[in-house]
């Protein structure tokens, strides 16, 4: 905020904000294509054209910033999809593969342009496949002369800039050297619609020209000049001679899609307001409170003034958490990507069908929900889908399909992601588990319980250690990241019909329930999603446990209990009073702690406040949370609460 | 900057009590005063880390000047008054025991802290500036603050 705007840094990042949405519209349409492909079905020529013109957007904005690998790509492509729209080439599916591929190429092109590395090589047989595609000879192997024997008939091109050209700075004199470069002959300039000079308003443009080409340029030739401009110009190029009447490539209009209309604001805007908004909340809770310690009469005309601003406050913060959702589409458009990439790398042919796309959630969940997700794609791949020659033994077609959903359920985002392989192989799992000594030999296991040595730390049923997968850092990772995001993650399995995961997460990590507690006369909160029960500490079965530490039995299992305040040095252990409460809570490995605490005070949503500017991390405490009353509580993170050495604080045992 | 200064060069340092001495900062660094707040003490902070207050909404570490300055701690009092700083984008709320003037002292005039003392404090002062016939420090607000997050990290 401190340093002047540059207008070109300004442009330059509206310019990748737009490539995003336009790589989006490209995937939407190749993927429409694909199933086009598929069923041999005619393909329509308005996907095609969306996805020309997106790559064409994505090459205009390009050249202006000088990414000349970026052009050079988006050019190649849109050669290709030029070909496709003029219906030379009817796509057959590995072509469309290909041009997802290239998708994929021209997504990492734009990424490393936005991020200024330098930009990556496509990947081996992309160019050349795009090449092959075209029919006839390539544009850049085409010198003029030998490709138009067939049409010799010049060209005509009538040129009428608009104001809006000079106003974005463009020059109609390098347009025009352009074409005489092009071997541009009798050039003319058409004054026809220049005014009186009385009339004459010096802003606008007035001037048109008209000009012949040899009849060897190609239109798409005559065309690229006009590339930046088009949409400011009045254009038209034909053959002189009665003939069909050729547009440049790009100059169709989208047909009019029915789009609620949306500006883009600065996600900093969004933060503040939502900041402000928590504020007005807190704000208005201290009131409330404050008033009825003064004794207002809760049946007041005041006390109903109150209630109705109540409701507003909270009116308006549920609006700005919706201001902040994003569909999770682009995230699952990343996925097909993922999916693609391991497909190719384990030769095994998947394809990944989305639904519920338009599925809004926060954006902080989103972004951490693209790592796990990715890690769970290639499980899914590498040991949910079999090989297709086992599958289609099995009766199933050789193509996987992996299934990705997003849905709102009570108050939740539920991701689920199943694939239809082999299912999960129940022995197989219980035997690795007993080898890496994760399980003892005769431990009883139900199927969901076996199904949950997936998630231990350090289980892998993989023989070899694959690139994909196999390492042993899978599933656990997976579990880890999705409890830290408040969430929970589930398996379905049937033997032979497939796999699925299902995630159930926060809509937002902004807000959450707590549970306020107090512990050494200072208030914490306990997140509501990690605590299993609360009881009273002195109803419970405690047996001591070395010199300090101390063992309870809650919910038939014992668990370490761990003193809130002497863990975090406020106090010596083993002060605990006689009504001290347990609160039994469930770390994200699954270990479980029984936090000691002096009282509970309240249940209820509170806006977490990220601890940053100066503290580095602290020790067992995971955010803060502004109070009713004003006052600052941290939020304590249980798990690892429990591992801080301090006294009170048992070794850390596995009981469960 | 946009008032003009009688000294074309002047530095306008904002003074005020600790314990029986007389400390200052410059006064751009300055954000806000405020009344006394009670801050969340933080578990297994340093020392001199006060705890956090809440600025309109914003959580805000607050140092308690006197300890991180190696002098006895400041008793917590409601007097008090915290001075709300902000330096290479990092702001920290200072516990002083009041406030007491603005002086306007040329930048000439501000001599470096000699280098004879190993105490750790000392390494916070970053000038000494002499107003009227007093000598005060001058905080050294830059050496004050990171060494928050090494801490606490």
């Amino acid at each position: 905020m401190t340093h002047a705007p540059d207008p070109l840094a300004d442009l330059r990042s509206g310019f990748f904000v737009e490539c995003a949405e336009l790589l989006e519209r490209l995937q939407d349409a190749l993927t429409e294509l694909e199933a086009a492909a598929e069923d041999a079905a005619a393909t329509d020529p308005e996907v095609v054209n969306t996805a020309f013109r997106a790559v064409h957007s994505i090459k205009g904005g390009a050249g202006a910033f000088g990414l000349t690998a970026l052009v050079g790509f988006a050019h190649r492509v849109e050669t290709v999809l030029d070909a496709l729209r003029d219906g030379a080439i009817r796509p057959r599916a590995e072509d469309v593969a290909l041009l997802i591929r290239s998708a994929d190429h021209l997504a990492d092109l734009v990424s490393a342009g936005a991020a200024g590395t330098g930009a990556p090589d496509p990947a081996a047989g992309i160019e050349a496949g795009l090449a092959a595609l075209v029919p006839g000879p390539r544009p850049e192997a085409a010198p003029a002369g030998t490709d138009a024997a067939h049409d010799n008939r010049p060209w005509q091109v009538a040129f009428r800039p608009q104001a809006a050209l000079f106003a974005s700075g463009n020059e109609p004199l390098f347009l025009l050297q352009a074409l005489a470069d092009l071997g541009a002959t009798d050039i003319r300039c058409d004054f026809a619609a220049l005014p009186r000079l009385a009339a004459l308003d010096p802003e606008d443009s007035y001037l048109g020209w008209r000009l012949t080409l040899p009849a060897t340029r190609r239109g798409a030739e005559i065309g690229e000049i006009f590339d930046f401009v088009e949409d400011v110009c009045d254009l038209t190029m034909e053959r002189l001679a009665p003939a069909r009447p050729t547009t440049t490539p790009g100059t169709e209009r989208p047909a009019a899609v029915a789009e609620t209309p949306s500006i883009r604001v600065d996600l900093d805007r969004v933060d503040r307001l939502m900041n402000l908004v928590g504020e007005l909340a807190i704000n208005q809770s201290i009131l409330t409170q404050s008033l009825s310690e003064g004794g207002l009469d809760a049946h007041s005309a005041l006390a109903a003034r109150l209630e109705t601003l109540t409701g507003l406050t909270r009116d308006i913060q549920d609006s700005v958490m919706t201001m902040r959702a994003q569909p999770v589409k682009p995230l699952f458009q990343r996925m097909g990507r993922v999916l693609r990439e391991t497909a190719a790398a384990l030769g095994k042919p998947a394809r990944l069908k989305l639904e519920g796309e338009a599925t809004e959630v926060d954006r902080t969940v989103i972004e951490r929900l693209a790592d796990p997700l990715m890690h769970m794609i290639r499980n899914a791949l590498d040991h949910g889908l079999e090989p297709a020659e086992e599958r289609r033994r099995a009766g199933k077609p050789a193509e996987g399909t992996i299934t990705l959903t997003a849905a709102h359920r009570a108050g939740r985002l539920v991701v689920e992601l199943g694939d239809d392989g082999r299912g999960l192989d129940r022995a197989r799992i219980r035997a690795a588990a007993e080898q890496r000594g994760l399980i003892a030999r005769d431990a009883p296991l139900g199927e969901a319980e076996t199904d949950l040595l997936l998630f231990r730390p350090g289980f892998s049923t993989a023989g070899g250690v694959t690139d994909i997968s196999g390492r042993g850092v899978g599933m656990d990772v997976v579990k880890t990241a999705i409890t830290r995001l408040g969430g929970r993650i589930a398996i379905r399995s049937e033997p032979g019909r497939g796999t699925t995961f299902s995630l159930s997460l926060p809509l937002t990590l902004a807000v959450m329930d707590g549970m306020v507690v107090r512990a050494a006369g200072q208030m914490f909160v306990v997140p509501v999603a990690a605590i299993l029960e609360t009881a009273k500490l002195a109803a419970l079965d405690r047996r001591s446990f070395g010199a300090e530490a101390a063992l309870v039995r809650l919910r038939g299992a014992f668990a370490p209990l761990c003193d809130v305040a002497a863990a975090l040095g406020m106090r010596t252990a083993g002060q605990t009073g006689a009504e001290a409460i347990a609160i039994l809570t469930v770390a994200e490995d699954g270990s479980r702690t029984a936090l000691v605490v002096d009282a509970i005070l309240d249940q209820r949503q509170i806006v977490v406040k990220p601890l940053r500017g100066g503290f580095g991390r602290l020790p067992g405490i995971s955010a803060a949370t502004i109070l009713g009353d004003g006052r600052i509580a941290l939020i304590l993170d249980p798990g690892e609460l429990a591992r801080l050495p301090g006294p009170g604080t048992g070794p850390k045992q596995e009981v469960a | 900057m946009t008032r003009p200064h009688d000294d074309t060069d002047g530095v306008e340092l904002l003074t005020f009590r600790l314990g029986a001495e007389t400390f200052c900062l410059d006064i751009m660094s300055v954000r806000e005063l405020r009344g006394w707040t009670r801050p969340t003490p933080l578990p297994h902070a340093p020392a001199y880390l006060a705890g956090v207050i809440n600025l309109r909404g914003t959580i805000l570490p607050v140092i308690d000047l006197a300890a991180r300055l190696g002098m006895a701690p400041v008793a917590a009092e409601p007097r008090h008054v915290i001075v709300v700083v902000e330096a290479a984008g990092q702001s920290a709320g200072l516990i002083v025991e009041a406030v007491s003037d603005i002086h306007t002292v040329p930048r000439a005039a501000l001599e470096p802290p000699p280098a004879l003392s190993a105490e750790g404090g000392e390494a916070c002062i970053a000038a000494l500036a002499l107003v009227e016939d007093r000598l005060i420090r001058i905080v050294d607000l830059a050496a004050l603050l990171p060494t928050v997050a090494a801490h606490a990290a």
